[in-house]
C-alpha cells in the first residue's frame, strides 16, 4: 500500500467519522436540555432539574396524547403483523405471473409521501365518517405499516433453511404440524422485528394523525408538534428525551433479534 | 404425476389465499383512497351540484352573446332553492376559481331573490337588474366552463394554466408562476438533498466497512438510531440547534467566531441541513451493501499496477459501487418529494414543498380539487421514479437492500 493511499483512507475515515457525527450529535445533544433548570434551551447547562419532567408527567394533556397513541399502536401492530406475514408467507410459497407487481403494491405505501396517503384516506373517510375517530387512523397506520412487516418476515423465510420443512415432513408431521412447529418458531425473529417496526410507524406518524384526528383523538406525535411549533420548552425536549429512549430501546431489541436470527440459521446449517 | 400436479395447484391456491387479506386492505384503505384522490382532481361537480337545472340548460347555449332567457328562469329558480338549503356558497366558491369577483355576484344576487318561486318574472331582464353581471357573457362562459361533470380545471391550475373563453389553454395568471414554481423548488431541494446524501455517504460507509466487526457494529446503531427516532424529534432537535439563540449560534459567538448570530433557521439552509440528516441513512445503507461486495483484492491489484488513490478510486471502485449511489440516490430523492413536517418547522414562507400546498388546499382552503390536482402530480412523480427505482435494485431487493 502506498503512502498516499494511506492518507487518502485515513482522509476518508476521518470524513466517515464526522459524518457519524452529524448524524447522531443533534439527538445526543437535545437529551441534556431537559434536564436543565432553565428554561432557555442552549448550553452551558445552569442546573439539573427534573421539573420538566413533573410538568410533562403532571399534564393530562400529554397524558391523553400517549393514551391515545398506544391503543392506535397497538391496535396497529395487532392488525399489520398477522396482514403482513400471511402475506411474506404466501409470496414465499409461490411464485405467479404479476408477482413482482403484487410486491411493488406491497411496498408502495412506504414509498408514496404521507401526505399524499393521508390526503386521499382524508377525502375517503371524511365521506365515510371516519375521520375524527382512532379507528380511522389504525386502518391508515396499518396500511403505512404491513409493508414494514412483509418486509422483515419475508427476510425470515429466505433465511429458512427448506431442508427442515422436509425433514419434518418425512417424519410424519402435516403440513400445519410443520409450519407450527418448524417454520414459526424459526421466523418468529422476523414476525417480533415486523411489529416493532410496525409500532414505531405508528407511534411516530404525525401527518396522517394532523388530518384524521380532532382534539379527542390527538396522538403524541400530534401534540408533540403543537409544543414545537406553539412553545418550544424543555418540557418538549423531555418528550423528545422519552422518545429517544424508546427509540433506542426497540433499536436495540431489533438488532438482537437480526443476531438471533442468523444465530438460528447458523445452528441448522 | 397427477397428484405432484395437485399438490402444486393447491400449494399455489393457498399462497394465494395468504396473500388476498394484504391485498384487499391495501386495496381498500390505500389503492381506492390514491384512486378517489385522482378521480377527485378530474372531478368537477360543485356547481352541478348546486344549480342543476342552469348545468344542463348551458349546455344548449352556443358560448357567444348572452344564453337564452330559459337559461336565466334556470338560474333563478336554481339559486332559490340553493337559498332555501343554504348551498349557494358552493357554487359561489366554485365559480370564483374560474373567475374572481363571481363570488360576491352570486352572494349579492341570491340575497336579492325572492324566497319563492313565482311564474311570469322575466328573469334575463330581473337578473341583471340584480346585478350587472348577468347582462354581461363572462358569467355565462364561466358557468359553461364549471359545469362539469369532469374537467381539466384542477389539474391545469395544478401548472398555473387555465382554459380561455375559445378553450385554448393559456397561463392563468400575469405575474408568473405560484404551483409551478412550487413543484421547480421541490425538485432543486430534493435534488440538492441528493446529491449532499450521497456525498456524505460515501465516507460513512466506507468508515463502516472499514473498521474491525466490534467498532463497526456500535457505528451501524450510530446510523440506524436516527432511522428508528421519529422525523418530528429530529425536526425538533434542529430547530432547538439552529435557532438564534441555539446551540450552534451560541457556540460561536461564544469562541468568537461571529458577533451576530447566523440565520439558520426558517429559512433554505435549515430545511436542507435537517432533510440531509433525516434522509442521510437512506443513502449509506444501499451504497454500504455495494461496497460489501467489492473483491478488496481488486482495488489492490489496481494500487500495485501503479494507480494512484484517486484512479483506483474513480476507475476499479467507484463503477463497482454506482448501482448503490443510484439505488440509494434514487431512494433519498424519491423520500425527500414527501416531506411535509420539517419543512414546516425549519423553513420560511419560500421553502415550503409540494406537500404542504397539497395539505394547505386540503384543510385551509378547502379546495380539494386543487388539493387533489397536486396530489396527482406528486403522485405520479414518486410512481415514476419508484419504477426507475425497481428497475435499478430489483423488486425482491425493495426494502432489504
Amino acid at each position: 500500500m502506498t503512502d498516499s493511499t494511506y492518507w487518502w483512507k485515513l482522509a476518508g475515515k476521518a470524513f466517515g467519522v464526522g459524518v457519524l457525527l452529524f448524524l447522531i450529535a443533534p439527538i445526543i445533544a437535545i437529551i441534556p436540555l431537559s434536564f436543565n433548570t432553565s428554561s432557555i434551551l442552549t448550553y452551558p447547562l445552569e442546573g439539573f432539574s427534573l421539573k420538566w419532567y413533573a410538568k410533562f408527567f403532571a399534564d393530562p394533556r400529554w397524558w391523553t396524547a400517549i393514551k391515545n397513541s398506544l391503543i392506535v399502536g397497538v391496535a396497529t401492530v395487532g392488525i399489520a403483523t398477522p396482514l403482513g406475514t400471511l402475506a411474506a408467507l404466501g409470496l414465499s410459497m409461490t411464485g405467479f405471473r404479476g408477482k413482482s407487481f403484487i410486491i411493488a403494491g406491497f411496498m408502495s405505501p412506504m414509498v408514496v409521501p404521507t401526505v399524499i396517503t393521508a390526503v386521499g384516506i382524508y377525502f375517503l373517510f371524511s365521506r365515510l365518517g371516519l375521520a375524527n375517530s382512532l379507528s380511522g387512523l389504525v386502518l391508515a397506520h396499518t396500511a403505512l405499516a404491513a409493508p414494514f412487516v412483509v418486509i422483515t418476515v419475508s427476510a425470515s423465510l429466505s433465511q429458512l433453511d427448506r431442508v427442515l420443512l422436509r425433514a419434518s415432513a418425512s417424519l410424519g408431521a402435516g403440513g400445519l404440524t410443520t409450519f407450527w412447529r418448524v417454520t414459526m418458531p424459526l421466523i418468529m425473529p422476523g414476525i417480533v422485528s415486523g411489529a416493532i417496526f410496525a409500532f414505531t410507524t405508528s407511534f411516530d406518524e404525525v401527518v396522517v394523525a394532523i388530518l384524521l384526528t380532532g382534539p379527542e383523538q390527538r396522538t403524541l406525535p400530534r401534540e408533540l408538534l403543537s409544543g414545537t411549533r406553539e412553545n418550544l420548552d424543555p418540557t418538549v425536549m423531555a418528550v423528545a428525551t422519552l422518545l429517544i429512549t424508546l427509540s433506542v430501546i426497540l433499536l436495540l431489541v431489533f438488532t438482537a433479534l437480526q443476531q438471533r436470527s442468523s444465530r438460528l440459521v447458523d445452528k441448522d446449517q | 404425476m397427477n397428484e405432484t400436479t395437485s399438490t402444486r395447484f393447491s400449494i399455489k391456491a393457498a399462497g394465494f389465499l395468504l396473500i388476498l387479506p394484504l391485498v384487499l386492505f391495501l386495496l381498500a384503505v390505500f389503492f381506492v383512497p390514491l384512486a378517489g384522490m385522482l378521480r377527485l382532481a378530474v372531478e368537477d361537480t360543485d356547481l352541478s351540484s348546486v344549480m342543476p337545472l342552469t348545468v344542463e340548460a348551458i349546455e344548449r347555449w352556443d358560448g357567444t352573446g348572452l344564453p337564452a332567457p330559459a337559461v336565466y328562469d334556470a338560474v333563478a329558480v336554481d339559486l332559490i332553492a340553493a337559498k332555501e338549503t343554504r348551498t349557494a356558497g358552493v357554487a359561489a366558491r366554485r365559480l370564483n376559481y374560474d373567475t374572481p369577483s363571481l363570488r360576491s355576484v352570486i352572494t349579492a344576487t341570491v340575497r336579492r331573490l325572492p324566497k319563492t318561486t313565482s311564474t311570469g318574472t322575466d328573469w334575463a331582464t330581473e337578473l341583471p337588474a340584480i346585478d350587472p353581471a348577468w347582462g354581461k357573457p363572462e358569467i355565462w362562459q364561466a358557468i359553461a366552463r364549471a359545469r362539469g361533470p369532469w374537467s381539466d380545471f384542477y389539474l391545469l391550475s395544478a401548472f398555473d394554466l387555465r382554459r380561455d373563453p375559445g378553450g385554448s389553454i393559456r397561463a392563468a395568471r400575469d405575474d408568473g408562476g405560484l404551483y409551478v414554481d412550487v413543484l421547480i423548488r421541490t425538485f432543486i431541494i430534493a435534488f440538492t438533498v441528493t446529491v449532499i446524501c450521497i456525498v456524505l455517504a460515501l465516507p460513512a460507509a466506507f468508515l463502516l466497512i472499514s473498521t474491525g466487526s466490534g467498532v463497526s457494529s456500535l457505528l451501524m446503531i450510530v446510523l440506524l438510531l436516527p432511522l428508528w427516532t421519529s422525523v418530528l424529534v429530529r425536526s425538533a432537535a434542529w430547530m432547538v440547534i439552529l435557532q438564534k439563540n441555539g446551540l450552534i449560534n451560541t457556540l460561536l459567538i461564544n469562541i468568537g467566531l461571529i458577533g451576530q448570530p447566523l440565520e439558520l433557521i426558517y429559512n433554505r439552509t435549515g430545511v436542507l441541513i435537517a432533510l440531509t440528516h433525516i434522509l442521510l441513512p437512506y443513502a449509506v445503507l444501499p451504497i454500504l451493501g455495494a461496497m460489501r461486495n467489492v473483491p478488496r483484492n481488486q482495488t489492490l491489484a489496481a494500487n500495485s499496477l501503479g494507480a494512484g488513490p484517486l484512479r483506483t478510486f474513480f476507475s476499479v471502485y467507484l463503477p463497482q459501487i454506482l448501482p448503490g449511489i443510484s439505488a440509494g440516490g434514487l431512494l433519498v430523492f424519491i423520500l425527500s418529494l414527501g416531506y411535509y413536517i420539517t419543512p414546516l418547522l425549519l423553513g420560511g414562507a419560500g421553502d415550503q414543498l409540494l406537500p404542504y400546498y397539497i395539505a394547505f388546499n386540503t384543510t385551509q382552503t378547502v379546495n380539494w380539487g386543487l388539493a387533489a390536482a397536486l396530489g396527482s402530480v406528486l403522485l405520479a412523480a414518486t410512481f415514476l421514479l419508484y419504477a426507475a427505482y425497481i428497475r435499478v435494485v430489483g423488486v425482491q431487493r425493495i426494502g432489504l437492500g
